[in-house]
């Protein structure tokens, strides 16, 4: 025992695979659509959807043409008008609370379900997605019958076409419907077409909690699905999560029509690090503001600015803790990045990666082991990188950080809303009066301060200028789905 | 191990001009980043939901018991009680050869003599508690002189309590000059420094107190008296691993950590064992660098090791209580 920097060297903790157990779901061969309360075939295609963490075909799903999408509309209309529209807030708040137990009761199967289709860690499904969406129905529940005092009005639109993103499906199905049904919306959600299997789920739990007919469809399929349902005339409000391309050719389609839009699409959030901060924690927030969910994040922290001065340190710091990220199979416990989503995206990532690179920019990734099948990218960071350079200016949606550095709180500004996005940002200090000059200066929907990354369904969420309009979330959030 | 010469190279004359003054030292402890409480917080029970199975738990069981430090400080005590605590902590299952031996027996100086006696050539130290444990509060000749006679009577660490009083109230240099006075005294035997964490309260406390304790030449440093609550945390510890880590990284020397106190069911272990390993790394892994202060601790690490061992849970019948 001597106080050296010797070691003994022998101890190697390996943590042995702890799975979570597939068997408490039950993937059907092939899914309908759901359209006024009922599974019913689509006369479209079908497509199937896969595991990306093993490409293994998990189901063949409907693929909805727009004579299914003008039926799940009408039956959508006849459940406005006839029953969800007229029913007082309190008794829609009964079956909203409904839903949320029985998100919670089926938390496992639905945690499990995402993992698989979606290729997240179970951790995160367990930890964040499913407490997230029961969260939101129990807080919208709350607001059904107390609408006359959101400031926003009592009367509901009509029907809602939801168009939702493959990152977080379950969520920001959950994001989409409750606010919708509380107000006394009904709705037609259509999820992404690479993970729709726990929104065919919430069909189930809907049907579990007694929803009556057509309050709730959900349709699958891809980008032409998605067109047919949100230039559906008899559409009143259409609700999109994504990127802003396709963001963009929705309100093109939507311009001079009476429809009510909202628009949450990409961003290119500044994680903005001071020379004060808490850097052990302000090391946690970056690898939680990039790795978490594989980047896969509307409103990841993909820039990192960093105060010049503390720039190596944290560098250091962050490399040391890039290297403990456990990468792999998503139904693993202790796996904290799990599959890219698709092949499409992988491509994509990589594409952009290759170009940082040509640029200039050094690149550094965790040194991890990527299994054979799927799709992989390890977490990586890129250093020197400048505003020029593309991996600054795009969203690359993975797990790809473009470290960047600044000397004064003017610069640090500066750089970070010189972007066409404004969806979110963090501000790591100690010192509180910066925080709160920083949040005024930075335009962003959300400004996290030495923390990054936190949902909650009381608190508004959304963007400026490319990354939207429109807020989700807290009593902001009702306003788009009342007149 | 009566020496009271000074070791070789005086503790902390890496840092001399850092400690040269109250105000130099003040400068560099609070010049240390700080701590956010709810990231801190936040990390240590992410770390807590890590899934240890199988092998790696029998890993982590046989790892634990090697490091558990196995304590009495009552007023009660007696060397018969002390007599069967070092024959447990030699063979924690007598049933079970494999069994690894507990670090140590930790008591209060009177009943050094008695474990050493008893713990023989066992390999299981003796540590002993010194300097007006659990409280601090006595003169410094007093606490010293607390000190030889544990480390005269053959204690082969002794852990020391630092004066919180003096550490709330700005005086550090104070507190730096004991730790280096007891460490002095210590001789050959190892010194752990107590902080007890639950009066200093904050995480930027336990983060300068862990720098002033390093600096000052502590062999490791340690949560708690187990005399407190709240005693040991993750969080905490979380904070200390960090200061280890980072102190090794500055200075290339190891220090070993002690969370102490509150720590009783192998799941706990086990969570501050993934701590080791993901925040100060696996070379903590190991009884010389990393140990649990605790006694009702070791039966549950004895259950569990026997329900992996032969798949059935026996009851608290068939471990000794003390």
């Amino acid at each position: 025992m001597v106080s050296t920097g010797s070691t003994s060297g022998a101890n190697v903790f390996e943590y042995a695979p702890a799975p979570e157990s597939r068997s408490i779901v039950d993937i059907k061969p092939s899914y309908g659509l759901f359209v006024n309360g009922e599974f019913v075939d689509g006369h479209g295609r079908s497509f199937k959807t896969i595991s990306p963490s093993t490409e293994e075909v998990l189901a063949d799903v409907a693929e909805a043409d727009v004579g299914d999408v003008d039926l799940a509309v009408k039956a959508a209309r006849r459940a406005h008008s006839r029953v969800w529209g007229r029913m007082p807030g309190k008794e829609r708040a009964k079956y909203l609370f409904r839903i949320a137990r029985i998100i919670q009761e089926r938390g496992r199967e639905l945690a499990v379900l995402e993992s698989i289709d979606n290729g997240k860690p179970i951790k995160e499904t367990r930890d964040v997605d499913v407490p997230i969406a029961a969260a939101h129905f129990f807080y919208y529940a709350g607001w059904a019958d107390k609408l006359e005092y959101s400031g926003h009005g009592t009367e509901s639109l009509g029907v809602a076409g939801q168009v939702i993103p493959w990152n977080f499906p379950l969520l920001m199905l959950s994001w989409k419907i409750a606010p919708a049904l509380a107000c006394g919306n009904t709705v037609v959600l259509k999820p992404a077409e690479t993970t729709p299997l726990t929104a065919l789920l919430f069909a189930e739990i809907c049907q579990q909690a007694d929803l009556p007919p057509g309050v709730v469809n959900i349709i699958t399929g891809a980008g032409d699905t998605g067109r047919a349902l949100v230039s559906h005339p008899d559409v009143d409000k259409v609700a999109f999560t994504g990127s802003t391309e396709v963001g963009r050719a929705i309100a093109k389609s939507v311009a001079g029509t009476d429809k009510r839009v909202t628009l949450e699409l990409g961003g290119k959030a500044a994680n903005i690090v001071f020379d004060d901060a808490p850097l052990d924690q302000a090391v946690e927030g970056i690898v939680n503001g990039i790795f978490f969910n594989q980047g896969h994040v509307c409103c990841a922290g993909s820039r990192l600015l960093v105060q010049e001065s503390v720039a190596d340190e944290v560098l250091a710091r962050l490399k040391r803790r890039m290297a403990t990220l456990r990468v792999g199979d998503p139904l693993d416990k202790n796996t904290d990045v799990g599959a890219i989503n698709s092949a499409e995206q992988l491509a994509k990532i990589r594409e952009l990666s290759a170009i940082g690179e040509q640029e200039g920019a050094e690149r550094w990734s965790a040194p991890c082991e990527l299994p054979d099948h799927g799709f992989w990218f390890a977490p990586t960071i890129f250093t020197g990188v400048t505003q020029a350079h593309r991996i600054a200016r795009e969203e690359i949606f993975g797990p790809v950080l473009s470290v960047l550095t600044f000397r004064t709180p003017a610069e640090a500004i500066e750089k970070a809303n010189n972007t066409p996005y404004g969806l979110s940002a963090g501000v790591w200090t100690d010192k509180g009066s910066r925080i709160l000059k920083m949040a005024n200066a930075l335009r962003a929907g959300v400004v996290w301060a030495n923390t990054f990354n936190k949902f909650d369904p009381t608190s508004p969420f959304g963007g400026y200028k490319e990354s939207g309009y429109g807020r989700e979330g807290g009593r902001h959030g009702l306003e788009g789905y009342l007149k | 191990m009566t020496s009271t010469a000074p070791p070789t190279a005086p503790p902390g004359h890496d840092w001399a001009d850092v400690t040269a003054s109250e105000s130099s030292l003040r400068r560099f402890l609070h010049g240390l980043p700080g701590v956010d409480q709810v990231g801190a917080e936040q990390r240590a029970a992410s770390l807590g939901t890590r899934s240890i199975k199988t092998t790696a738990k029998a890993f982590a069981i046989d790892l634990a018991i090697s490091m558990v430090d196995l304590t009495t400080l009552e007023g009660q005590d007696t060397p018969g009680k002390v007599r069967a605590l070092s024959a447990k902590a030699v063979h924690p299952d007598p049933a079970d050869p494999t069994c690894p031996s507990a670090a140590a027996v930790c008591v209060y100086p009177d009943m050094v003599a008695t474990a050493k006696q008893a713990l023989g050539s066992s390999g299981v130290h003796v540590a002993s508690v010194a300097t007006a444990f659990p409280s601090g509060r006595a003169a410094m000749d007093v606490k010293l002189a607390d000190t030889r006679d544990a480390v005269a009577a053959g204690a082969d660490e002794v852990d020391m309590v630092i004066d919180r009083g003096a550490f709330l109230a700005g005086h550090y240099q104070q507190v730096f000059e004991e730790i280096v006075a007891v460490r002095a005294a210590c001789g050959d035997a190892h010194l752990k420094v107590i902080f007890e964490t639950g009066e200093l309260q904050t995480y930027d406390n336990v983060r300068r107190v862990s720098w002033l304790a390093m600096m000052a030449g502590a062999h490791f440093i340690k949560t708690s008296t187990g005399k407190i609550q709240p005693a040991a945390t993750l969080p905490v510890t979380l904070v200390m691993l960090e200061a280890v880590r980072d102190f090794r990284e500055q200075t290339g020397r190891m220090i070993g950590v002690k969370p102490a106190g509150g720590i009783r069911t192998s799941k706990d272990a086990i969570k501050y064992l993934v701590m080791v390993n993901e925040v100060a790394g696996p070379d903590w892994l190991d009884p010389d660098w990393f140990r649990f202060g605790a006694s009702t601790l070791l039966n549950d690490l004895l259950m569990q090791r026997t329900k992996l061992a032969t798949g059935r849970y026996s009851g608290p019948d068939y471990f000794t209580l003390d």
